[in-house]
C-alpha cells in the first residue's frame, strides 16, 4: 500500500521536472566536481610529493624556490636507504610484527566473537558489556604498568609485548566480528548440530568462510595498526637490529646524511607503500566489511 | 551421548537428568572460547591497571622495589607547572581538532555520497592518507611546512600570502598540527558515509513533498539520523587526541618553548628518560579519570542531542 504511493508520488514528482531544475540539477553537478577535485588535491598532493622528491638529487631540499617535479630522476636514492640502514632487516622485522599480530587477532577475536554472537551462555550480557567498556578506555593507564611487568620478564627487546596483546581477542575487533556474526542466519548453525557438528566446526567450517569480508576488514586495520605502531617498539625495542620499520625509518635521520630530503622521502615511501597496496588489494572488501559490520552506530 | 538423550528428552521422561544437557555443555564451550579473551583482560587491563594505581602511590625508578609515598604524586602534579600547561595544550588541541575533524569528516562524507560518475575513484584519494603512519607524517610534513624552504609557504607567497612559521611560532604550531590532524580526515569519512548511505530514502522523498530545500532535509533528517554515529566519532577522536603523542615527539619535541608539550609526552618523558614510574603512574591515572569524565558527559548528555531510532529498526 505505502510502496504504491510512493512510487505514484515519485513519478509525479519526476514528470514535474521543470527547466529551471534541469538547469540548477547540472550546475550541482559542476560545483560538486570542482569541490571534489579542489579536495583531492590537498589530500593527494603530499603524497605526490612524497614519491616526486624520493627520486629528487641531493641537495633538493635546500635548494629555493622547492620544486615540485624533480628536475632528474635520480633513483639511487633507494639503493643509497638500504646501504645506509639495514632497511631490509626493518623491513623483514615489521613484516614478522605485523604478521604474527594480524594472525592472533584474527584468530582470536574471531573466536570470542563466535560465542557471543552464535553460543548462549550465562552472563553473556554482562560480559559483552564489560568488552564494550574495555574499547573506552585509553591505553596510557596500562601503557607503564605492562612495561614494568614485560621488562620482570625480561621480554624488552623482543617482540612479545608488541604481539602479545594481538592473540587475546583485542575488544574492537571482537565487537565488529560479533555485529558481522550477527548478521549470519542462525538456522546454519542448527542444520549444522543436527548433522552432528560440534561448536569447534560450525565456527570454523562454517562461520569463518562466511565471514570473509569481515576478517579482511579487521585484518587490514591489525596490520596498519602493526606496522604503523610508533610507540610501541619506541618503549619496548632499543637493541637497534630489532628496530621495526617506523623506528627504522626515524633512525635513518640520524646519520650522516639522513638529512636529505630524498633519501628520507624514499624511507617514507618505502614504509608506507606496503599499506597502500595492501589496501587497494583489499579494497572491495574493507568497504563491504565497513559497511556490514555496522561501524555505523 | 547425554546430549542426543537431552534433544530427545522433550516427550521421554528420562530416568535420570543427565548433568551435562545441551545448554550445560554449550555454555562451557562457550567460556572456552571466550577465554583468551577473559584471560587478556586479566592480564593486559584488570592486572595492570591495578598495578597502575598502585605505582602511582609510591616512588618507583625501576632499579629499586617502589617506596610507598600515598598521594605525594599526587600533590606534586598539583604544584608542577608543566602539568598546567600539557593539561592546557592537549585541552586546546583537542577542543580544536575533534570539532574540525568531525565537521571535516562529515563534509568529505556528503561530498562522496554525491551520485556521480567516478565517485569510487574519489573515494580512494580521500582514504588513502588515513594508511600512512604517525611517523611518515610526522617527516614528510616536516618538509611541507618548513618556513622558509617549504612547498606550502612557496605557493602561497605565489598568491601574495606570507605564509607564517608553521612549527617554529608558539602561536601557530598547534594550529599546524590540527590542519595535519584533517588530511586523515577520509578514516572517519569512510564511516560517516556508510552511515549517510543508511538513511532511508523515502524520508528525503517525503520532505521533498512538502517542500523541504537541502539545508532543510540535511539539518532535520540526515543529521538526527547519523547523530549516534557522530557521537561515535567525537567520542573516539576525543580518547584519540587526548593521547596524541608521535606527532609531537617526532615533529616538534614539545616545543618551540612548550607550544605543543601534549600531556603524553611529558608523561613519557617522566617516565622512560627520567624513569620516574611512579609519577608517570600518577599521570597516567588523571588523564584517565579526565577521559573517563569527558566520555561519560557525553554520553550522559546524548539523549539530548543523539536521535535513536526505535528498536524495531534494530539490525
Amino acid at each position: 500500500m505505502s510502496a504504491v504511493t510512493q512510487s505514484q508520488s515519485r513519478s509525479i514528482y519526476q514528470t514535474t521536472h521543470s527547466p529551471q531544475r534541469v538547469a540548477r540539477d547540472a550546475l550541482r553537478v559542476v560545483f560538486v566536481y570542482a569541490l571534489l577535485i579542489g579536495f583531492s588535491v590537498l589530500f593527494i598532493l603530499p603524497l605526490l610529493w612524497t614519491v616526486s622528491s624520493s627520486v629528487k638529487p641531493i641537495g633538493s631540499g635546500m635548494r629555493f624556490p622547492p620544486e615540485f617535479f624533480p628536475s632528474q630522476i635520480v633513483l639511487d636514492n633507494y639503493p643509497q636507504v638500504f646501504r645506509m640502514i639495514p632497511f631490509a632487516r626493518y623491513f623483514f622485522n615489521s613484516t614478522l610484527v605485523s604478521a604474527l599480530a594480524v594472525t592472533g587477532e584474527l584468530l582470536s577475536a574471531s573466536l570470542v566473537a563466535f560465542a557471543f554472537a552464535r553460543l548462549r551462555f550465562p552472563g553473556r550480557n554482562l560480559l559483552f558489556l564489560v568488552l564494550l567498556s574495555t574499547m573506552m578506555l585509553p591505553g596510557v593507564v596500562t601503557m607503564i604498568p605492562q612495561f614494568v611487568i614485560w621488562r620482570t620478564l625480561g621480554l624488552t627487546n623482543s617482540y612479545a609485548p608488541l604481539t602479545a596483546g594481538a592473540f587475546f581477542g583485542p575488544a574492537f575487533s571482537v565487537f565488529l566480528l560479533r555485529q558481522f556474526f550477527l548478521t549470519i542466519n542462525l538456522e546454519l548453525d542448527e542444520a549444522a548440530k543436527v548433522d552432528g557438528a560440534h561448536e569447534f566446526r560450525i565456527y570454523w567450517q562454517i562461520i569463518l568462510p562466511l565471514a570473509k569480508p569481515a576478517l579482511a576488514t579487521i585484518g587490514i586495520f591489525s596490520f596498519m595498526g602493526s606496522w604503523n605502531d610508533f610507540m610501541g617498539p619506541l618503549i619496548y625495542l632499543s637493541d637497534t637490529n630489532l628496530y621495526t620499520l617506523a623506528l627504522g625509518v626515524n633512525y635513518l635521520r640520524s646519520f650522516r646524511g639522513g638529512g636529505e630530503l630524498s633519501y628520507q622521502m624514499a624511507a617514507a615511501t618505502m614504509f608506507v607503500a606496503p599499506c597502500i597496496i595492501l589496501y587497494f588489494i583489499a579494497q572491495r572488501y574493507i568497504v563491504q566489511g565497513i559497511v556490514t559490520t555496522g561501524l555505523k552506530g | 551421548m547425554a546430549s542426543l538423550e537431552s534433544r530427545l528428552g522433550a516427550g521421554a521422561t528420562p530416568h535420570r537428568r543427565p548433568w551435562m544437557t545441551q545448554s550445560r555443555r554449550e555454555a562451557i564451550v562457550a567460556y572456552i572460547f571466550i577465554s583468551p579473551w577473559l584471560f587478556g583482560l586479566l592480564l593486559f587491563l584488570v592486572g595492570p591497571i591495578l598495578l597502575s594505581f598502585y605505582f602511582s602511590l609510591t616512588k618507583y625508578t625501576l632499579v629499586q622495589a617502589p617506596q610507598w609515598l600515598g598521594l605525594a604524586n599526587y600533590e606534586r602534579m598539583l604544584t608542577d607547572p608543566f602539568v598546567g600547561i600539557a593539561l592546557q595544550v592537549t585541552g586546546t588541541y583537542t577542543l580544536l581538532a575533534v570539532p574540525l575533524g568531525t565537521v571535516t569528516s562529515l563534509l568529505v562524507a556528503l561530498l562522496l555520497n554525491q551520485k556521480v560518475a567516478g565517485i569510487r575513484a574519489f573515494r580512494t584519494i580521500f582514504y588513502m592518507p588515513s594508511l600512512i603512519s604517525g611517523v611518515a607524517v610526522a617527516i614528510v610534513f616536516s618538509w611541507l611546512f618548513n618556513h622558509r624552504l617549504g612547498i606550502v609557504n612557496f605557493i602561497l607567497s605565489r598568491v601574495g600570502i606570507q605564509g607564517p612559521n608553521w612549527l617554529g611560532d608558539p602561536n601557530v604550531v598547534l594550529w599546524t598540527l590540527v590542519l595535519m590532524s584533517l588530511w586523515g580526515a577520509g578514516s572517519g569519512a569512510v564511516i560517516f558515509l556508510a552511515a549517510l548511505q543508511g538513511v532511508p530514502q523515502s524520508l528525503y522523498e517525503a520532505a521533498e513533498l512538502d517542500g523541504a530545500g537541502g539545508f532543510r532535509k540535511f539539518w532535520h533528517i540526515t543529521i538526527p539520523l547519523i547523530s549516534p554515529v557522530i557521537m561515535f566519532s567525537v567520542i573516539t577522536g576525543v580518547i584519540g587526541t587526548f593521547q596524541t603523542f608521535t606527532i609531537s615527539y617526532l615533529m616538534t619535541g614539545g616545543g618551540p618553548g612548550y607550544a605543543t608539550l601534549f600531556y603524553l609526552l611529558y608523561l613519557y618523558r617522566n617516565a622512560f628518560n627520567w624513569f620516574e614510574m611512579g609519577y608517570a603512574s600518577a599521570l597516567a591515572w588523571v588523564l584517565f579519570l579526565i577521559i573517563l569524565f569527558f566520555t561519560l558527559i557525553l554520553l550522559r548528555t546524548s539523549s539530548l542531542w543523539v536521535y535513536y531510532e526505535s528498536a524495531g529498526r534494530e539490525r
